[in-house]
């Protein structure tokens, strides 16, 4: 009976993800707007300090994770706005699933539906910035690891936004400074692998471990203000 | 006397008005006392007159982090006990610690630049506290933001127990990394490092900014009840001049 029930449970977990996907890589989606948004930035970067291609390789692994970082703040009030005009964020509120299993559900496909691709062009956009292929591999590793936490993270400012009323900038405010140890991290390690003397492991270990901290954190924090602001 | 006897305001409000001079004069009275000692605190072997500027900058540093644990406290008592004081004193202590956090910031930028050759590096412990510093005024925005305050205050709760994260990051990156920030030298297992003649002038610093942290905070306190006070009855008013 309880195996059923946890069957059913996660059931209708991969039905949401399924649906988010779907729904954010559709028309109107506008998920794949934010890999727009990350080359449109990487593309500014030349023009803002000089096409010097021995810099560029230099500040390449900063720029591709400042771009990845506000590509995926760009995209963050997709994850519960267009399900919150549309009246079913209320619904999903209201289902018997667990709230905090349902925002990690929704998470998770967004960080599908937007992170990945955002991960997938960085190799791309590392040619542009004269990466070779090892540095362009290493970015794109840490990326993987440190992404999960910048949406973790942020679906908490998302959360507090959808409840207020109030998107944007107040989002970005709100998000920023949770986001700057990714960064930091996720640059370090990057650094560590193509220049520095430092080792690898250990901002890498780090990454990874605020992805999984956020994982934790950022549902719960996240299913709180839902359920705090919806009424 | 509990807790959920000051969710009267009305009570809250007789009871600090009768606190309140006590706080401010005993404030007053230990910022002399510990101004004076750290003026006449000896001059550090290495440091100089320089090592004056502790007195200010550890106890801003110190109240920096103790105004978001206090926040955290009315946060917790606004998402559970839904008490009705508790969003007041969270919505009055963030510009109050966004203060002591941009003073420890300033004072340790010049206290800095003749220790380390520079007002600014990126360590660990300086860039914790920035981001300290950008949380506050983030939940300052996120304050002025809605018209609601009692939304506010939930939405205001949340951010305020998620950055709470922050705290122990603060307290231990210079245990953690290899800092240009001096590691911890008054709190620490086997006692203080610091010698006598400094440390007596800190605690009485450190507690004198508390109190005066506890004065602020009961003044702004006040403020925000009468603000909504006159804001509700304007609003009495007007919804009579309507009818």
């Amino acid at each position: 009976m309880l195996a059923a029930k946890a069957v059913l449970r996660m059931t209708a977990l991969s039905a949401l993800i399924q649906r988010d996907i779907k729904i954010a890589l559709r028309v109107g989606g506008g998920a794949l707007i934010g890999v727009l948004f990350f080359l449109s930035v990487v593309v500014l970067m030349p023009f803002a300090v000089g096409p010097d291609l021995k810099l560029l390789a230099r500040l390449g692994p900063a720029i591709l994770w400042l771009g990845a970082l506000l590509a995926s703040l760009l995209t963050l009030d997709r994850l519960f706005t267009a399900d919150h005009d549309d009246g079913s964020l209320d619904l999903i509120v209201m289902s018997r699933n667990s709230l905090e299993l349902v925002c990690a559900a929704k998470a998770v496909a967004h960080w599908i539906a937007a992170g990945l691709p955002l991960i997938v062009a960085a190799p791309v956009l590392g040619l542009l910035l004269n990466l070779d292929v090892r540095s362009t591999a290493v970015v794109a590793l840490t990326l993987l690891a440190g992404t999960p936490a910048l949406t973790f993270t942020g679906m908490i400012g998302a959360a507090l936004a959808v409840t207020l009323h109030r998107g944007g900038l107040l989002l970005a405010v709100l998000v920023l400074p949770l986001s700057i140890p990714v960064l930091i991290f996720g640059v370090a390690a990057s650094e560590a692998a193509i220049t520095g003397p430092q080792s690898f492991g250990a901002p890498f270990a780090i990454l990874c471990a605020l992805s999984l901290v956020s994982f934790v954190i950022g549902p719960v924090a996240a299913a709180a203000s839902l359920r705090q602001g919806l009424d | 006397m509990s807790l959920i006897d000051f969710a009267n305001p009305t009570r809250f409000l007789a009871l600090t008005a009768r606190i309140l001079p006590w706080l401010m004069a005993s404030t007053v009275i230990l910022l002399t006392i510990g101004l004076y000692q750290s003026a006449a605190a000896p001059d550090d072997y290495q440091q100089g007159a320089t090592v004056k500027i502790m007195f200010i900058h550890v106890p801003n540093a110190w109240l920096s982090m103790f105004v978001w644990g206090v926040m955290s406290l009315a946060s917790l008592g606004t998402l559970v006990w839904r008490h009705p004081l508790a969003d007041v004193a969270a919505k009055s202590a963030a510009p109050i610690g966004a203060a002591f956090t941009f003073l420890a910031l300033v004072t340790g930028s010049l206290w800095g630049r003749p220790m380390w050759g520079t007002y600014w590096e990126w360590d660990a412990r300086l860039t914790s506290v920035l981001i300290l510093f950008l949380m506050y005024l983030g939940l300052m925005a996120l304050w002025r933001a809605v018209e609601d305050p009692s939304r506010a205050a939930r939405a205001a709760a949340v951010l305020t127990l998620v950055g709470a994260i922050n705290l122990p990051i603060i307290k231990f990156s210079v245990d953690w990394w290899n800092t240009l920030h001096q590691p911890a030298s008054v709190l620490r297992m086997g006692g203080s490092t610091l010698d006598r003649a400094f440390l007596i002038p800190l605690l009485v610093m450190a507690i004198a900014f508390t109190l005066l942290f506890f004065t602020l905070q009961l003044a702004a306190m006040r403020n925000e009840i009468l603000r909504r006070r006159v804001r509700s009855l304007q609003m009495m008013q007007a919804s009579q001049k309507a009818a």
